[in-house]
């Protein structure tokens, strides 16, 4: 890790956008695609670091990059499901 | 055998969610039986911590690095305690008061397993990953609860929760990146001797970290997502968020600030959490101060109480460190007696509009008297665990010679004397009419009582604190 | 000694908090079993006081520790000085419950009301016999918020502006005195109350902080003693029902203030510490100012209840003045004031609760020919009133001759002044009640004998005639005098 690294960068930004996203930004759904920004931001962050091994790459962050994806994926899905409730409240009854 | 016992409280309750769920009906009995079972596991643990070294349980035999532990030491056995007795007390109540409604009742007695089972693997949990993932899983549990209220009322204040739990775990997460990115270990045992001093990223990384928590805790100016949501939830579930969920941000941030941050964190930084936790009393107390609705003045009031845990941070010494979980005990015990006491005026009343609480003093006795007696704790007045709690942070605050916690300390007292007192008097006046409106059915004994016995309890604690202090020990790596 | 009999503190302190708890359990529903269990308490604490009375005498000192929070322990402790307290309290207890049980019939909300009663006199029993000022303070605390509810128990809103006025006065008082019991707890370690105080080997390294801390300690208990300038909220809470007035002047708060005060001057600086450092002649200057005062504005006001609020804010800083002097008779005469002022006190608010409740008299200028019609209450009302203004052979006399002979000895003669003054404006606000109620005609109307309900006038009766006996009889061997000569024997000559 010497140097220009344009996937650090990429991480960098995709944070800085997605903070910046969440934080001027008033409806939910755009909220929560800032979310999803940081999330991948840090997750390509995380991959950068499995690098720090000489001999291969480390297993442990990538380990915990599917996880969190599980876990983002399923927070998502949750967020948007309660999003198209907020907008349309006559919708599912019951539900 | 006390190595099963960790495993044991993270799949005992979650195998029962999920048994529930399968089952397709709401089955609150089989809930009581896992309180309960909890219980007698959470005091078999504890006895056996108070009585040695801590419990630490290897799942599944991996080696470092990839090794999951859950290990159990005073801290970890006092917070599980509090969310055992809880979760006896919490489950007790909710069968009344689910007992009408099937669908929300078979989705409470579902969820609230699952978040058992989550809160319990997080106080357990020894990597920073797995407290990750588990806080996670809290909140993925928490909030569909807060939609049982009936989602089309509750929807924006569960939406808000989601969105700034969401953006709070990342923002750890990014933070546990750069501490492995350093250290190569996610172990908090491991961490301190594995962090490389005086980088530039070992602070950020511990910022990183805090900020995430405190978002995750509703500590001011995190705070805005939290009256929301915990005012408009069931009153059941208002009580877990209360006293547990938001609580276990705090205990993260207590147990990484005396483990793994410890390297890294500086005075000032303590002072600034001091500073945001002194804010948060006295702006959350006088918002209760001038909330129209009951929930409303119990929800602010869980902002300003939390401000008193993080009184710990600035001065750091054993009797802080006692003082600050202490009062997370007391308060969480104290919280969930009052919003239980809420509920129950809330069902009778059908609104919790505070002019509609005048001369209700009769049909609700039991349950207002579970409100002053839960208040004196939440004042902090003796004997009660708050009053124990505010003791050794008083003294703590002298020790140090940082007078300035002091006043805050006296100050949030009287505030809170000010917003308990503003309810309790509504019920003393006289009505205008006898016969006050109201919708439900007076609250049976099951729900008054609960109330009542979780109110004892918090005076209680004020009585029994030398077994517990015991069992929570010195400060971890102690330097001051 | 057995340990049923060295925890007797605990189990009169345990009498009336299990009746509170068993009043509060049993809800409206059952008066007859209430008041049985009500009575029954009372008098079970009688005689348990009357056990203990008779050890400490003997010169037993019961003690009782629990362990609370870590280095603090909850200490029950009775000595010389708690039986004084504690005496007053149960005896008066009996007294007002069955005046309570007359005077409260038939109007709603009973069991509250003698539920957080009963949790008054439990508070006070705790500050009677706290043995170090942690104790103190958690009993001090108690009987704040289980007098609320019975200042505010009408529920109407003058009721509630009163509990709103005691509440922030109460509270701020007790957060001042939270802090001067912390600060002097990070100065000096857990201090327990030992007869000369314990404080003497810091008198020399840290005088300022022992200043502050002593001012912290007496403006918090100040507040409930109603010292001038924090007396703001006792003519305030008169609109209480007449019980709880007793309750507030007599039986429990004012006393458990003053008692305080004693208590950190005796027992935690000591007499000579807090002469040494000046504390015993501003505390003497604060407690003759409010003596003063509270009788200028007693003279002013044209409610019964009120006059005599102002009475108690004057009468219960005769207590601190003798405390403040600092020397064996003063300090005799301060002590016994505690238990005459309280008998006094009692009386005079049964009577004016009988007037209220017999003929709906609340103002001084409707006593006009009173006395006729109620004799038995009136004849009370007058030994009570003689009494305070310190006629001789009466019990405010013996007081006051005590402070007297004390402030002589101890070469305080602006003092005597002070007395002289206070028994002028004494007189100048109680004669007149006793001319217009003895000899102006009643109102054409209504002049046939109309006495109090046997329930309310045989307690007043009860304390009338104890008043009077506490000043005649004042040289016997049992006397309240003869206790107070014994307890300032022990506490000067350690």
């Amino acid at each position: 890790m010497t140097g220009f690294d344009p996937f650090a960068l990429a991480a960098a930004g995709l944070i800085a956008f997605g903070l910046y996203g969440f934080c001027v930004c008033g409806h939910p759904l755009r909220r929560l695609l800032a979310i999803n920004l940081v999330g991948n931001g840090v997750f390509l962050a995380l991959i950068l670091i499995a690098r720090r091994l000489p001999d291969g790459p480390d297993p442990v962050p990538h380990a915990m990059v599917l996880t969190g994806i599980v876990i983002a994926v399923s927070a998502t899905a949750f967020g948007l499901a309660l999003i198209r409730r907020q907008a349309r409240p006559e919708d599912g009854g019951n539900d | 055998m006390t190595e099963a016992l960790p495993v044991l409280l993270v799949f005992v309750p979650f195998l029962a969610g999920l048994g529930q769920f399968v089952l397709g009906r709401a089955a609150p009995w089989c809930q009581q039986f896992v309180s309960g079972l909890n219980l007698i596991l959470v005091l078999l643990l504890s006895s056996a911590v108070v009585h040695g070294d801590p419990v630490i349980a290897d799942l599944g035999g991996w080696g470092e690095p990839l090794a999951i532990h859950l290990q159990a030491d005073g801290l970890a056995a006092l917070m599980l305690l509090l969310t055992a007795v809880l979760a006896v007390a919490v489950s007790l109540y909710a069968i009344p008061a689910f007992r009408d409604e099937p669908r929300p009742a078979w989705r409470f007695w579902t969820l609230w397993p699952l978040l058992l089972a989550s809160l319990n693997a997080l106080f357990l949990s020894r990597d920073l990953f797995n407290l990750y993932v588990t806080l996670e899983l809290v909140t993925l549990g928490a909030i569909p609860l807060v939609l049982l209220a009936g989602p089309n009322k509750t929807v924006d204040a569960a939406l808000r929760y989601l969105l700034f739990a969401l953006l709070g775990s990342l923002v750890y997460l990014a933070g546990v990146a750069l501490i492995y990115a350093q250290a190569g270990t996610l172990d908090l045992a491991l961490l301190p001797a594995a962090l490389p001093e005086g980088t530039l990223s070992g602070p950020l990384a511990a910022a990183l970290i805090i900020t995430g928590v405190l978002i995750k805790g509703a500590i001011l100016p995190f705070h805005i997502w939290l009256p929301a949501a915990h005012g408009n939830a069931p009153a059941a579930v208002s009580a877990i968020l209360s006293a547990l969920v938001v609580k276990a941000a705090i205990y993260l941030l207590l147990r990484l600030w005396t483990g793994p941050l410890e390297p890294l964190v500086s005075n000032d930084a303590g002072q600034l959490l001091g500073a945001l936790g002194a804010t948060a009393i006295l702006f959350g107390s006088w918002q209760a101060f001038r909330q129209s609705r009951l929930k409303l003045v119990v929800a602010y009031s869980t902002v300003a109480q939390l401000g008193y845990m993080l009184l710990f941070f600035p001065m750091a010494v054993t009797a802080a460190w006692q003082g600050a979980v202490y009062h997370g005990l007391a308060h969480g015990i104290a919280k969930a007696a009052l919003f239980l006491a809420a509920g129950n005026i809330l069902y009778y009343l059908g609104q919790d509009r505070l002019e509609a609480l005048r001369g209700i003093d009769r049909p609700l006795a039991v349950s207002l008297l579970a409100f002053g007696l839960a208040g004196v704790s939440i004042m902090g007045l003796p004997p009660s665990g708050g009053f124990t709690a505010k003791w050794l942070l008083l003294s703590a605050s002298l020790q140090t010679g940082q007078w300035w916690w002091t006043t805050v300390l006296i100050a949030g007292g009287l505030l809170a004397a000010g917003y308990i007192f503003r309810v309790l008097r509504l019920a003393f006046l006289q009505a205008d009419d006898a016969t006050a409106p109201h919708h439900g059915p007076v609250p049976g004994p099951l729900m008054a009582w609960t109330a009542t016995a979780l109110a004892l309890l918090a005076l209680a604690l004020g009585l029994i604190s030398a077994p517990l202090l015991d069992l929570l020990g010195e400060m971890p790596g102690g330097t001051s | 000694m057995s340990t049923a009999y060295q925890a007797m503190p605990l189990w009169v302190l345990l009498s009336s908090l299990l009746a509170a708890a068993i009043i509060f359990a049993l809800g409206e529903g059952h008066p007859r079993l209430r008041i049985g269990i009500n009575l029954a308490a009372a008098l079970l604490k009688l005689v348990l006081v009357g056990v203990m009375l008779l050890g400490v005498r003997a010169g037993h000192e019961f003690i009782v520790r629990l362990p609370l929070v870590p280095g603090i322990e909850l200490i029950l402790h009775a000595d010389a000085l708690s039986m004084l307290f504690i005496s007053l309290s149960a005896i008066l207890w009996l007294a007002t419950t069955i005046y309570a049980i007359a005077y409260l019939e038939d109007s709603p909300n009973r069991a509250r009301f003698f539920g957080f009663f009963s949790l008054c006199v439990a508070a006070t029993m705790g500050i009677a016999t706290a043995g170090n000022l942690f104790t103190f303070f958690v009993f001090y605390e108690m009987l704040t918020l289980a007098t609320w509810p019975l200042v505010v128990h009408r529920g109407t809103s003058k009721a509630m502006q009163a509990g709103r006025s005691y509440l922030c006065y109460t509270l701020g008082g007790s957060a001042v005195l939270l802090l001067g019991i912390v600060l002097l707890h990070s100065l000096a370690g857990p201090q327990e109350f030992v007869a000369g105080g314990t404080l003497a080997d810091y008198a020399g390294s840290n005088p300022q902080a022992l200043a502050v801390i002593f001012a912290l300690l007496i403006t918090g208990m100040g507040v409930k003693a109603a010292l001038a300038p924090v007396h703001g909220w006792l003519p305030t809470a008169m609109v209480a029902p007449a019980p709880v007035s007793a309750l507030l002047h007599a039986v429990a708060v004012v006393k458990a203030g003053a008692f305080g005060i004693v208590r950190v001057v005796y027992d935690v600086f000591g007499i000579e510490l807090t002469q040494s450092l000046g504390f015993a002649e501003m505390l003497a200057v604060v407690a003759s100012i409010t003596i003063i005062y509270g009788s200028l504005r007693a003279i002013w006001q044209t409610d019964l209840k009120r006059r005599l609020a102002y009475s108690t804010v004057s009468q219960v800083s005769y207590i601190v003045l003798g405390v403040a002097l600092a020397n064996p008779l003063a300090s005799i005469g301060g002590l016994v004031h505690l238990v005459h002022q309280g008998l006094m006190k009692i009386t005079l608010f049964f009577c004016a609760g009988c007037y209220a409740e017999t003929h709906g008299i609340h103002a001084i200028d409707e006593l006009d020919g009173i006395g006729r019609r109620m004799p038995w209450t009136t004849a009370m009302f007058t030994l009570g009133a003689l009494g305070m203004i310190g006629l001789p052979p009466l019990a405010g006399f013996v007081s006051k001759w005590y402070l007297g002979l004390g402030a002589v000895a101890g070469g305080q003669l602006w003092v005597v002044g002070v007395l002289l003054l206070s028994t002028l404006l004494n007189a100048i606000y109680f004669l007149p009640i006793l001319h217009r109620a003895w000899f102006k005609p009643p109102p054409e109307a209504d002049d046939g004998l109309a006495e109090a309900p046997m329930g309310l006038l045989g307690p007043t009766l009860f304390a009338g005639l104890a008043a009077l006996a506490v000043g005649l009889f004042a040289g016997f061997d049992w006397s309240p005098l003869a206790w107070v000569e014994l307890l300032v024997e022990r506490e000067y000559s350690p």
